[in-house]
């Protein structure tokens, strides 16, 4: 068998795991919004939070809710990594400076998970495993969170509620997100990732001398660095090193962990609006998108172009060879399409296509399946847009799932669907035009470009992955991409509550013989187009002047 | 005005108690449980997968390591041993500049692009250098045997695998400088070489040290 057959079946083996697994999950996750009832250790956390579960929240609140969670998040992880000089178990690394923890601050807290410092020379255990990873379980919640909140106001009706913030987080933590992580963590450390609360591990070599490595708690935090579309690497390598990601069966397990979630979402979605096939048509948009991106990498990778890989006779630069190019073209396409940006190989050495490929993925919103929570409101969003689009070729006021699509939701969604784009075009320009933060390349002409333009559109649409030849921890960088992340995640997220607020307010209207039906094939169709016109559109010459003029040299 | 005020401090009191109790789910109890799992589970690899040799430590399973002569008096960087199989260059890799008491590996690809003329030029010496190292008396090796992953550095810089092509391409070298039999090197590669899992997870690959590890046994015994 060989290499490119190889790469097919393990698509076909993912895409059969994920169809099995996301109907029960998906199905799982619409009971645990929708529950009336609490856990005894989910009563016990109200209690401490000294908030009620059970006040329905409009959107205004909800959204301080989430607010307030954040900015308690930056606050504390900044704290955190300024203090680390003098906390107990830190192994005697070093505090964190200002502009720096400022960065990963905020970089953890949006679910971007962009490091500009190495994991392993920078980070000790409490930070890590108290602080990190924390962030790395709740910042996925409060994603599902807003998700959960938009899909309500679809399905409410009149009172404009959402459901209550806390209630949804502490759900989407202790009953999804723990219980996933937990047996995701054991299969992990089963495939060889390590997991102990060791200092720094002194070790012979086979030819003399000794090598030093990090213990820590690795696998745990993998686990959840995957299932919650974080990123955040142990080690600077993330998932190319051994220790994260040990075998080819471990790989695909981690690409399914991204994975599984943000499909298994819009099963949720179904469920939660009372018609499946509703979700279906979702999914099959973002299904579509993420098989025809997979598609095209393979093809890049496997065709190697490029002076040095041609010379080389493949693309094995930044490449393992127990994942060889097949199993990494997998993992970087599903890390750019959900807003992951952990990585098995690593993107600036791919094809100028290759490299392309994970560019768009980032610039199409992160939603083919996108981040957890993050992937679904985004989708949902463009297809308010899509069922837009249809209603003014048919010359009808559009609806989706009933409710009516006026003026207010469609500046919502417009808004919203502007702001990554204004974010990353704007400091792009900016880094270009000013004399010193184009110091940081390593790589010139193209290339070079690319490596920028790649940081702010990771950044801005929280996916947290690099083109690592630029060097981003300088003042210039890790404040305007700190700002980045932070409006990337929640100005966003303010007009998508905005949005859910106005939909739950309508009273549904009944389905007609001129309703658009949302829940066939043709609107998954017309919602791929939408997708890639738009995206297309406002990026094209971003694009033209860094991956394609690489590619087509 | 301070009505909002006490509410929003009221509110930010909130979120910080919300967070601190979900750090002592998330940032204490998860991971103590699961360290404690993997420790009485998985003793061996949740500690690093390490491999012993004659009662030492020779590293890990899962990292690669240089296979490099002792550095001679006044050498940059210090020559490959070729009594040994060699794995892939590791110019990826980074020493530590922060936490400066630990000699710490770092991680870490070469991030260079494919039109980057400083990896054109590596790629061009490596293979110049497996092919001249690689070459015997009786065998000579043409530069089209030379495999992807001979001349190129992987994302960790930590690669513990290389292709089994690179693994055979090495076994006259080997043979010759340890005086074997060419036939018993091919043997110990094929007996190490892993195949995909289940038959289409990855790529094949041999392990480095492993092999190594086989190798300096089989010397022993003779």
């Amino acid at each position: 068998m060989g290499p490119v057959t190889a790469g097919v079946l393990q698509l076909l083996a993912l895409t059969g795991a994920l169809a099995l697994v996301h109907i029960p999950l998906g199905t799982y996750m619409a009971r645990v919004y929708s529950s009336q009832r609490h856990l005894r250790v989910e009563r016990w956390i109200y209690k401490g939070i000294g908030a009620d579960p059970d006040t329905e929240m409009r959107w205004p609140a909800y959204l301080r809710g989430v607010l307030v969670f954040s900015l308690a998040g930056v606050l504390l992880l900044y704290a955190l990594q300024r203090l680390q000089g003098v906390l107990p178990g830190s192994l005697g690394f070093a505090s964190i400076d200002p502009d720096q923890a400022f960065n990963t601050a905020v970089s953890f807290v949006t679910n971007t998970n962009w490091q500009s410092y190495y994991g392993e020379q920078a980070m000790g255990h409490v930070v890590q495993t108290a602080g990190l990873a924390v962030q790395n379980f709740v910042s996925a919640a409060v994603g599902m969170a807003v998700a959960v909140a938009l899909v309500r106001g679809f399905a409410g009706s009149r009172s404009g509620e959402l459901g209550n913030f806390w209630a949804d987080l502490v759900r989407g933590v202790v009953r999804i997100l723990v219980p996933l992580a937990f047996v995701a963590a054991i299969v992990l450390v089963a495939c060889g990732v390590i997991q102990n609360f060791s200092g720094v591990h002194t070790v012979g070599q086979f030819t003399g001398g000794s090598q030093e490595w990090n213990g820590g708690a690795v696998a745990s935090q993998e686990a959840i660095k995957e299932l919650g579309t974080n990123g955040g690497g142990y080690f600077n390598a993330n998932s190319a090193h051994p220790f994260e990601n040990p075998t080819p069966f471990s790989n695909l397990f981690e690409i399914f962990l991204i994975l599984v979630i943000p499909f298994a979402l819009t099963r949720t979605f179904g469920v939660m609006v009372g018609s499946v096939r509703q979700g279906y048509a979702i999914l099959a948009a973002m299904g579509t998108i993420w098989l025809g991106f997979v598609s095209l990498m393979m093809w890049a990778e496997f065709s190697h172009q490029g002076p040095a890989f041609e010379l080389a006779n493949g693309a094995m630069e930044g490449k393992e060879v127990r994942f060889g190019i097949g199993g990494s073209s997998l993992f970087a396409v599903s890390t750019t399409l959900t807003s992951t940006g952990a990585v098995d190989s690593f993107h600036s050495s791919f094809t100028g296509l290759g490299g392309g490929i994970t560019l768009l993925g980032m610039m199409l919103g992160e939603i083919a399946p996108g981040g957890v929570g993050s992937g679904l409101y985004g989708m949902l969003v463009m297809a308010v847009i899509a069922v837009f689009i249809a209603g003014l070729m048919v010359g009808r006021t559009p609806e989706y799932l009933g409710k009516k699509i006026g003026t207010r939701e469609i500046k919502q969604a417009a808004l919203y669907i502007l702001v990554t784009p204004a974010l990353v075009l704007v400091l792009t320009a900016a880094a270009m035009a000013l004399p010193t933060p184009g110091h940081s390349m390593t790589n010139s002409g193209a290339h070079g470009f690319s490596e920028i333009l790649y940081a702010y559109t990771s950044a801005s649409n929280n996916n947290g992955s690099a083109f690592a030849s630029l060097n981003a921890d300088t003042q210039w960088f890790n404040t305007t991409l700190g700002i980045a992340m932070l409006l990337g995640r929640f100005v966003p997220m303010i007009f998508v509550l905005a949005l859910a607020g106005s939909l739950a307010r309508q009273t549904p209207v009944p389905v007609t013989a001129g309703t658009l039906r949302t829940g066939k094939p043709l609107f998954a169709g017309l919602l791929v187009g939408a997708v890639l016109i738009i995206t297309g559109l406002t990026y094209f010459p971003a694009l033209a002047l860094g991956p394609l003029a690489e590619g087509l040299a | 005005m301070t009505n909002s005020l006490t509410n929003t401090a009221r509110l930010l009191g909130a979120g910080l108690r919300a967070l601190l109790v979900l750090t002592l789910v998330t940032g204490v109890l998860y991971p103590l449980v699961i360290t404690g799992i993997a420790q009485g589970l998985f003793n061996h690899k949740a500690n690093g997968s390490d491999i012993t040799a004659d009662g030492k430590v020779v590293g890990s399973s899962l990292i690669g390591q240089p296979y490099n002569l002792p550095p001679g008096k006044g050498e940059e960087t210090p020559a490959p041993d070729l009594t040994w199989f060699q794995g892939r260059p590791q110019n990826g890799l980074g020493t530590n500049s922060v936490n400066t008491q630990y000699k710490l590996i770092l991680s870490g690809a070469t991030n260079r692009s494919g039109d980057n003329e400083e990896l054109v030029q590596w790629v061009k010496d490596a293979k110049a250098a497996v092919v001249k190292v690689n070459s015997t008396a009786g065998h000579t090796i043409d530069p089209s045997e030379v495999p992807a992953d001979a001349v190129t550095s992987s994302g960790s810089g930590l690669d513990p695998d290389i292709s089994p092509q690179y693994a055979h391409l090495q076994v006259h070298r080997i043979a010759e400088r340890n005086g074997l039999p060419v036939a018993e090197v091919q043997s110990l590669v094929d007996e190490h070489t892993e195949g995909r899992t289940l038959g289409f997870m990855g790529e094949p690959r041999v392990n480095v040290l492993e092999l190594n590890t086989a190798l300096k046994a089989l010397l022993a015994k003779r």
